[in-house]
């Protein structure tokens, strides 16, 4: 029984909007595939895709049948923010449906119909989902339920404006009459869509602002929910992959005469820049990779290590950079005496908790799909790419996400995957190992700043900073990238909430070598609010003021930012005493149009252990959809950051990367976190996003109670517990 | 050729013995609601029941199982502390992206079944082997403290 008590323990903690959305669009027969959930609750439908029959289907996010249930198609992906049902409820809302009758439904492949107006591509990243479709899917909402109004009022022979709708009915009190949406599927068809439906006013609201049970649970707690890496179509093998241990190395020679003796084996994928093992389980795929002798051609990159990214980045300040934004004369502001530093964060991985996977089927006729992606359209693209099949032979099937964090805004694992199929008869299901996923993620960049600031009082007169590091930015979305701008490089950094008359922000493009670089949850805030509240921080102090009153007296441009800070202050008991060696630290951010403060309470040791007490944090979003989900969203996001700060840290040697797995890459566990309280502050703004800010304030959050509590600034990530147990200097 | 006893169901299944239980269950078959994290147990994700223990499958071999019965998350609702567990787990919207959910489940489950009423460091020591990315350990401390108050 050792084995079984090894297994038992737990291991030691060491706007793009196509116009053409809102005409009527044909029933996506083949592309809508049921996410496998009915609300209000569900077990897994077939995922078969059940014909709608003759109904209504207005635009590209709506269809009623006759039955009266109503499918809401998602152009946003699911992984665990809670859209799907925020989505549906901004839908419902000006639809007046019956949230009982609502089912969702993934969107397919389509960028025409399905892009993010934010971005101009289908894609689901940047916390924008609700602020990019906000307007749109409550236009498509009241446009559908103004035509069924019509043909509801066209049929009783009165006037729409005399009907009202509630859950699903068109009523006419004068006559006492009523009638489902179902009914009115047919001559609500042959209407034409309104242009400029009119909208709800927020105080007729019926679903949006009220904590709404997700659609997506029941499927998640009982084990039905159907992830990709579920997916098991008919006759399917199982791969899993090998890259090149060294960034971008090749193929050199394969063995394969001991993989081939593996029970299970099936076959060899051999490619220039990859090796796969196929079998009739993962396991056999897992074994037979083990025992594949491969030589790589290690490539150009074999000598990059950690303290050459370290040492570009911290050179490339002195260069000229894109100035990002500049008021006043910061040059004269600054004067012959600022307060100069420096900030270092590292790369971070994704680590999402379903790894990389992605199952493929290629035949001469066309290319099946099945992932779960922050980009269907690009999937869609690459998988056609690959194969040389035109776009409507290659099907995809999305799922929900296992995590996303940024990383499946890359389509990486299914390219590979459908070169991998190419090679096989029969689909494939292509897992990556934790290795795998850890070692050829796709990186937060590095990065290095310098700030330079000068104080007059208990005010910043002057303040520059330089960052330098990568553009995912110029990579992923080149046509947003002008003139060398990286509006998400510098997000939160160029746009600072605190009135300051000479202002200059700079950002230097520094592409490490090697190292693929990208979107990770937070993105350019998730580096630049640590950096800014952490030196914003400093300057409190030198200027021997408090930090939360130093801050508010530069708020006064920023009201609701001000509101939270002043929240978020009484409801942490800022200013109460602590034990020895405890801290409370603030930070304050406008990051994804909601405005944030965040205090963290926190212990640090003799021996430089940090003890996360407790964090509370007051948000002002705007209207808050699902408030549950800002809580949750919030309460995650929050120990999401505190991860990064205490224990997040990808280093390179070799070329290689050297984390590799839970035990070196480490996640916060249950044990070590604190309890967190979120205040939503009540607000008839539009809504703001959420999903990374939780992650962006927990960093300079904590940095700032260690300062607290020790008296040392910690100017880089992770935290050192070298550095707090004084046995090295920062 | 192993014969297995999972969820109450015999199944008979051509899989090598040192194979991983979670393997046989997800690929040959076709229960996918336990999953694959790590696959070396630092994760929790692949937890399932083993004469009501829980073990992490992905480390697991089918031949250390001998006849003892095993449990997944797609049976553990017919064991009176896994529907008292997944019941509190909806009331108190603990999931988000899901994923690790059905380890955490299990574990809770496992937890309960042996401790009716576990305190902060009972809780702490049954479900710090359990990592959930995206942070809902705040609410599964308070599901576990709920399914606990059930009937």
């Amino acid at each position: 029984m050792a084995l079984f008590d090894r297994l038992l323990a737990a291991p030691a903690p060491q706007s793009r909007l196509s116009r053409r959305t809102l005409l009527q669009v044909g029933v996506a027969a083949g592309g809508g595939l049921l996410v496998g959930f009915l609300a209000p609750v569900g077990k897994a439908a077939d995922q078969g895709g059940e014909s709608p029959g003759p109904g209504f289907a207005p635009n590209a996010f709506i269809r009623i049948d006759r039955t009266g249930k109503v499918t809401l198609v998602m152009p946003q992906v699911e992984m665990g923010q809670g859209v799907y049902t925020s989505i549906a409820m901004i839908l419902a809302e000006e639809l007046d449906a019956d949230w009982a009758q609502v089912t969702v439904e993934h969107a397919p492949p389509n960028e025409a119909l399905y892009a993010n107006p934010m971005l101009g591509v289908q894609a689901t990243g940047n916390s924008n989902s609700i602020r990019a479709f906000w307007t749109p899917l409550r236009k498509a909402g009241a446009g559908t339920r103004a035509m069924l109004v019509q043909a509801a009022a066209a049929g009783w022979g009165v006037d729409p404006a005399a009907c009202r709708t509630e859950a699903g009915q068109v009523i006419h009190d004068a006559s006492a009459r009523r009638i489902a949406y179902g009914a009115l599927t047919g001559r609500a068809a042959a209407l034409k869509p309104p242009a400029d439906p009119p909208l709800k006013s927020p105080a007729d609201f019926r679903l949006i602002g009220k904590p709404l049970k997700r659609l997506d649970t029941p499927a998640k707690v009982d084990g039905s929910a159907q992830y990709g890496i579920d997916a098991l179509p008919e006759g399917v093998k199982f791969a899993t992959l090998a890259h090149s241990p060294v960034f971008g190395g090749k193929v050199a020679q394969v063995d394969d005469s001991q993989a081939k003796l593996v029970p299970g084996v099936r076959q060899v994928v051999v490619l220039d820049d990859m090796v796969a093992v196929v079998g009739d389980h993962m396991w056999a795929a897992l074994q037979g990779l083990k025992a594949l002798n491969v030589t790589w051609n290690e490539g150009a990159n074999a000598g990059v290590d950690t303290a050459q990214v370290r040492g570009r980045l911290r050179a490339a300040v002195d260069r000229k950079g894109v100035v990002a934004k500049s008021l006043g004369d910061v040059a004269k502001g600054l004067g012959d005496d600022p307060v100069v530093t420096t900030y270092d964060v590292p790369f971070l991985a994704h680590a999402t908790m379903e790894p990389m996977n992605c199952t493929v089927h290629v035949t001469p006729a066309g290319c099946e799909v099945w992932t779960g992606t922050q980009v269907m359209g690009r999937c869609q693209a690459s998988a056609a790419k690959v194969t040389g099949l035109p776009l409507d032979k290659v099907i995809v099937h999305n799922h929900l996400i296992g995590g996303g964090f940024g990383r499946r805004l890359e389509f990486d694992p299914v390219e590979k995957a459908v070169r991998i199929a190419q090679q096989v008869d029969g689909p494939v299901k292509v897992v990556w190992s934790r290795e795998e996923d850890i070692q050829h993620d796709v990186y937060r960049p590095a990065w290095h700043d310098r700030l330079s600031a000068r104080l007059d009082g208990d005010k910043i007169v002057a303040w520059k900073h330089v960052l330098a590091g990568s553009s995912v930015l110029a990579r992923w979305l080149p046509s947003a990238y002008v003139d060398g701008k990286d509006f998400d490089a510098y997000d939160s950094a160029a746009d600072m909430p605190y009135d300051i008359p000479n202002l200059h922000v700079e950002f230097v493009r520094e592409e490490p070598p090697g190292a693929p670089t990208g979107f990770w949850r937070g993105v350019g805030p998730s580096h630049n609010i640590f950096v800014v509240e952490s030196f914003i921080d400093e300057l409190a102090h030198k200027a021997g003021k408090d930090p939360v009153q130093f801050r508010l007296g530069m708020l006064g441009k920023a009201p609701r930012l001000q509101a939270a800070l002043r929240l978020a202050a009484d409801k942490a008991g800022w200013g109460t005493p602590l034990p020895v060696r405890c801290g409370r630290g603030v930070s304050v951010q406008p990051s994804f149009a909601s405005w944030i403060a965040t205090v963290v309470e926190a212990g640090v040791d003799e021996e430089g252990a940090v003890n996360l007490r407790r964090v509370v944090c007051a948000v002002d979003t705007g209207i808050a959809v699902n408030p549950d989900t800002i809580i949750a969203q919030l309460q995650g996001g929050l120990i999401f950051g505190l991860t990064a700060a205490l224990f997040g840290e990808i280093t390179v040697e070799n070329g290689r990367v050297q984390q590799s797995n839970f035990h070196d890459y480490r996640m916060l566990r249950i044990d070590e976190t604190p309890p967190i309280e979120v205040h939503v502050i009540p607000s008839g703004e539009a809504p703001g996003g959420i999903g990374e800010t939780g992650v962006v304030a927990a960093m300079p959050a904590l940095a700032n109670a260690i300062f607290a509590a020790t008296g040392k600034r910690l100017r880089s990530l992770p935290i050192d517990r070298e550095v707090l147990a004084g046995r090295r200097k920062a | 050729m192993a014969t297995l006893t999972i969820n109450g169901q015999v199944h008979d299944v051509d899989a090598p013995p040192d194979m991983p239980l979670l393997w046989v269950l997800r690929d040959l078959l076709k229960l996918t609601g336990t999953k694959f994290g790590c696959g070396v147990a630092q994760c929790g994700a692949c937890t399932v029941h083993v004469d009501g223990a829980p073990l992490r499958s992905c480390m697991l071999p089918i031949s250390a199982l001998g006849d003892r019965a095993v449990t997944t998350i797609e049976g553990v609702g017919a064991t009176p502390a896994g529907r008292k567990v997944q019941q509190a787990w909806l009331d108190l919207e603990v999931i988000q992206c899901g994923y690790c959910q059905s380890g955490q489940i299990m574990s809770a489950a496992a937890l309960l079944a042996g401790m009716p009423n576990p305190d902060d460091a009972d809780i702490n020591a049954a479900m710090a082997g359990n990592i959930c990315r995206c942070g809902t350990y705040v609410r599964i401390r308070e599901a576990i403290k709920r399914a606990a108050k059930a009937v």
